[in-house]
C-alpha cells in the first residue's frame, strides 16, 4: 500500500516511532510535575530545568566526549537548580509559581549567558550524541522492528512511568509523599516529615527533569539553541493535568501530545512530494501541539482534581 | 523623585480602599480587611511616607544585591574566559573589567542625553508589559503570555500601518488606527485565556504560554505572506502618517523620545483609576484578593476573570503597537523574544502598584539600552543582563531572603495575592 510515494505501513510504523520518541522529554517533564506535586509542590519551572539540563548535558558531554557522562551533568544541573526550587517555595515561602517563574527565567539567561561564552570562544569539542538501542529480537521483525530500536532517553522515559507507578501506589515512599500532598497536617501528626518529603520529591523530580533537557541535546539534535525546549515543560505540565497527577494517565497524555508533534512531522515529510499537498502550512502544523494542548486544558480541567495540599505552604503548628 | 512618586501614592492608594469599600459593602470590607487595612486608623503623613519609603527598602535591597552577584557572575567569567577585544579599554585585571562593566552600564543608561532618551524609549514597552502583568496580578491571574500579545499587537498595527489603503490617511486618524488594532489584537489574544479561565477553569499559566508558541507561528505564516522582496522576513515598512510623533530629538536620530513614553504614563494613571477608582477595579480586586467573598458579595467572578485578562492583553498589545509605530516601523519575527518575562520582574519589582511598575521598567529600560555600552567597555556578553534580570526577580520574589540576608524587619505590608493553584 503506498501513500503518497511511500509505502503506508512503513510510514505508520515511523509516526508510532516518532511519537513514541517525541513523548519522552514531555513524559520526563511530567513524572517531575507528579513527584513535585504529588508532595504538595507546584512546580512550573519544568520548562527551566529542562533547558538548563539540556545546556549542561550538552556542555558536559561535548568536553567527557561521552554522553552517558553528559547525561550526569544535565541531571545533577537539573537538581541544583530544582533545589533552588525547593528552597524557594519550602524554605522561604515563596509563592511556588513565581518561583517557578524564577527558575525559567533564570534558566533563560543563565544559558544564553554561557551559551556565549563558551560557543563563541570557539573551542568546543564536537557534539556527542546517545546510540540509539534496540530491543534485541523484537528489533528483527521486518518493519515493526524499527518501533523497538530507540535512544536510551526514550526507553528510560517508559521505564520510569513504570518505576514512578510502582513508587507511587505500592511503596511507603510513595504513601508518604501522597500524604504529604493531600493533608500535610496530618501526615505531620502521624510523625512523617513534611519539609523532608517535598525537598526529596521536589529533587528527584528535578533529577528526572534532567534526564529529559538530556534528550534535547544528547539525543534529539545533538547541539545546543537558547530557547531550544520551546514550552515542552509547559506541554509536559498540561499532561500531568490531563493525565490527573497518576503516572500511567500522564504518559497517555504525553502519547497524545508526542503523536501529534509526529503528525507535523509526518505531514510536513508528505507534503515534500508535489503529488501530495494537503494545502497545510508547516506553520499551521506546527501549531498544532499546543492547540492540543489548550484545548485538551479547556476539556478535562474542570474535572481533574488536583492534589488537595498543591502548592500550598506547610507551616508547622499552624 | 522616585521616592515621591511612591509616597505619594502609597496612602492614596488605601485611602481608595477604605472609601470604596466601605462603600460597595460592609460585609466583603471585613473579609478584605488583611489587604485592604480597612479597621485601621489612618495614618499621619509622616508615618506614611515612612511606611511607603520602609516598603521601597526591599525592592531597593533587592536591585542591589541582585547587581553584586551579576558582578561575581562577571569577575568569575572574565578570570575563566578573559575577553577577547582589541579595544585600548581592555587589557585590564578581571576585577578592573568588572568595575569597568558596570561603569559602562552606567554611562549606556544615563551618560549622555542621547543614552537618558535611548533608556527612556527602551523602558517604554515594559511599562505596558509590567502593566498588563500587574492588571492581572491584582486581579488574581498570571499573565505570561504578554509575549504573544506584545507579537500580534504589534503586528496588527504593522498591519494597519503598512496598508496602502489607508496610507493616505492623516497621521490624526492613522496613528490611533494602529494603536486600537494593536489594543483589539491584544485584547482578544488575552480574552481567550481569560474565557478558558472563566468558562473551563483552564489555568491562564499554561494557556497562555501555549498562545506565545500559536502566536509565533500566526506572525510567521503573516510576515511570511506580506514579507518585502529584500529577504527580509519582515513586514514592509509602516506609512509615515502611521508614525508617532518625535517630542525630543536626539542627535543620532535612533530611539528618539516620541509619543509611546507619554502614552505609557497615562496607561499607568488609567491602571490606577480604574483599580482604585472605580466599582469595576473594586470588583477586579475582590476578585483578585477572595473570589470566594466576591462570589458571596453578589460580583461575578467569571465576568472579571474574562474582563481582566482582556485589559490586561489590551495593555501588552498596546505595548507592541506603539513599539511599531514609534520605534521599529515595522513587524519582524522575533521582535517580541523576552518582553513577556521581562514584563513579569518589572510587575513584580514594581509591586504590582502602577507607578511602581514605571520606576522598575526605568530600571529595566536602562539594563537593556546599556547592554551593549557594557560590552563595548568591558567586552562583557550582553546576556549576563538577562542574569541579573533574573537574580532582581528572584530577590524580589523572594524577599524573605533579602530580609534575612539585611536583617529587615516585615511591617505587615500589604501582600498582593498573585496567583492561583490548578485547582480554581
Amino acid at each position: 500500500m503506498q501513500i503518497c510515494g511511500t509505502d503506508f505501513w512503513v510510514t505508520l510504523i515511523n509516526l508510532l516511532s516518532n511519537t513514541l520518541e517525541f513523548a519522552a522529554p514531555l513524559t520526563l517533564g511530567a513524572l517531575c510535575g507528579l513527584f513535585c506535586e504529588r508532595s504538595g509542590v507546584v512546580n512550573i519551572g519544568i520548562e527551566g530545568l529542562m533547558l538548563t539540563s539540556a545546556f549542561f548535558g550538552f556542555i558536559v558531554g561535548s568536553y567527557s566526549q561521552n554522553p552517558w557522562v553528559g547525561i550526569i551533568g544535565a541531571v545533577i544541573s537539573s537538581v541544583v537548580l530544582s533545589g533552588l526550587h525547593a528552597v524557594l517555595s519550602i524554605r522561604f515561602k515563596v509563592d511556588q509559581i513565581i518561583s517557578g517563574t524564577v527558575i525559567n527565567i533564570l534558566a533563560v539567561g543563565l544559558t544564553g549567558y554561557l551559551n556565549r561564552l563558551f560557543v563563541d570562544s570557539g573551542t568546543l569539542p564536537a557534539a556527542v550524541t546517545l546510540p540509539k538501542l534496540g530491543i534485541p529480537g523484537l528489533d528483527q521483525i521486518p518493519v515493526l522492528g524499527a518501533l523497538f530500536v530507540q535512544p536510551p532517553i526514550t526507553w528510560l522515559a517508559v521505564i520510569l512511568v513504570l518505576v514512578a507507578n510502582y513508587v507511587m501506589y505500592f511503596t511507603r515512599w510513595g504513601l508518604r509523599t501522597r500524604a504529604v500532598g493531600e493533608n500535610p497536617g496530618a501526615a505531620d501528626t502521624v510523625g512523617i516529615n513534611v519539609y523532608f518529603m517535598r525537598y526529596a520529591n521536589v529533587l528527584i523530580g528535578g533529577a528526572i527533569a534532567g534526564l529529559a533537557g538530556a534528550y534535547f541535546t544528547l539525543e534529539s539534535t545533538g547541539t545546543f539553541e537558547t530557547g531550544m525546549t520551546h514550552g515542552s515543560g509547559f506541554i509536559a505540565l498540561a499532561a500531568l493535568i490531563f493525565g490527573k497527577w497518576t503516572p500511567l494517565g500522564l504518559w497517555g497524555a504525553a502519547l497524545l501530545f508526542g503523536l501529534s508533534q509526529g503528525l507535523s512531522i509526518t505531514f510536513q515529510a508528505l507534503q515534500q512530494s508535489s503529488d501530495c499537498q494537503f494545502g497545510v502550512s508547516k506553520d499551521v502544523l506546527v501549531m498544532l501541539p499546543y492547540i492540543l494542548t489548550i484545548l485538551v486544558l479547556a476539556g478535562v480541567v474542570g474535572r481533574a482534581v488536583a492534589p488537595a495540599a498543591d502548592g500550598q505552604v506547610y507551616e508547622k503548628g499552624r | 523623585m522616585e521616592d515621591q512618586s511612591i509616597s505619594q501614592s502609597a496612602p492614596a492608594a488605601e485611602e481608595a480602599d477604605t472609601s470604596q469599600s466601605r462603600g460597595l459593602s460592609a460585609g466583603v470590607d471585613d473579609q478584605l480587611a488583611p489587604s485592604t487595612g480597612g479597621g485601621k486608623p489612618r495614618p499621619s503623613r509622616s508615618q506614611a511616607i515612612f511606611s511607603a519609603l520602609h516598603s521601597l527598602l526591599v525592592p531597593f535591597l533587592a536591585v542591589v544585591t541582585a547587581l553584586l552577584i551579576g558582578g561575581v557572575v562577571i569577575f568569575i567569567s572574565n578570570v575563566i574566559s578573559p575577553p577577547v577585544s582589541t579595544s585600548p579599554l581592555y587589557g585590564n585585571s578581571p576585577f578592573n573589567l568588572t568595575l569597568r562593566a558596570y561603569q559602562g552600564l552606567w554611562v549606556g543608561a544615563f551618560g549622555s542625553f542621547d543614552n537618558i532618551s535611548a533608556t527612556i524609549v527602551t523602558a517604554t514597552p515594559y511599562i505596558f508589559g509590567g502593566l498588563a502583568v500587574a492588571l492581572g496580578f491584582r486581579a488574581g491571574l498570571f499573565n505570561i503570555g504578554v509575549e504573544g500579545q506584545i507579537a500580534l499587537g504589534s503586528l496588527a498595527a504593522a498591519a494597519v500601518g503598512f496598508n496602502p489603503a489607508f496610507a493616505g490617511l492623516s497621521p490624526w486618524l492613522l496613528v490611533p488606527m494602529c494603536l486600537l488594532a494593536g489594543c483589539l489584537a491584544g485584547a482578544i489574544w488575552g480574552g481567550i485565556p481569560g474565557l478558558l479561565k472563566a468558562q473551563t477553569g483552564a489555568h491562564e499559566v499554561i494557556t497562555t504560554i501555549m498562545l506565545n508558541y500559536i502566536a509565533i507561528q500566526i506572525v510567521s505564516v503573516v510576515v511570511n505572506a506580506v514579507k518585502p522582496g529584500n529577504g527580509q522576513v519582515r513586514t514592509p515598512d509602516i506609512s509615515l502618517n502611521a508614525h508617532l510623533p518625535v517630542l525630543i530629538a536626539t542627535s543620532t536620530g535612533l530611539k528618539q523620545i516620541h509619543l509611546g513614553p507619554i502614552i505609557a504614563i497615562l496607561a499607568a494613571i488609567a491602571v490606577y483609576w480604574l483599580l482604585w477608582r472605580t466599582t469595576s477595579g473594586f470588583e477586579l480586586r475582590t476578585v483578585g484578593t477572595n473570589p470566594s467573598a466576591a462570589r458571596y458579595a453578589g460580583i461575578s467572578v467569571k465576568r472579571n476573570i474574562m474582563l481582566a485578562m482582556a485589559l490586561s492583553g489590551l495593555l501588552g498589545g498596546l505595548a507592541g503597537a506603539v513599539e511599531v509605530t514609534g520605534v521599529n516601523f515595522y513587524h519582524s519575527q522575533g521582535f517580541s523574544a523576552g518582553y513577556g518575562f521581562d514584563s513579569i520582574t518589572v510587575a513584580l519589582l514594581g509591586k504590582s502598584n502602577p507607578f511602581g511598575v514605571v520606576i522598575a521598567a526605568l530600571l529595566f529600560g536602562a539594563l537593556k539600552s546599556s547592554a551593549p555600552s557594557m560590552q563595548f567597555y568591558a567586552g562583557t556578553p550582553q546576556d549576563v543582563v538577562s542574569i541579573i534580570q533574573a537574580l532582581i526577580l528572584l530577590f524580589v520574589a523572594a524577599d524573605e531572603i533579602v530580609r534575612y540576608i539585611y536583617r529587615v524587619k516585615s511591617r505587615g505590608e500589604e501582600k498582593v495575592v498573585l496567583t492561583r493553584g490548578w485547582g480554581g
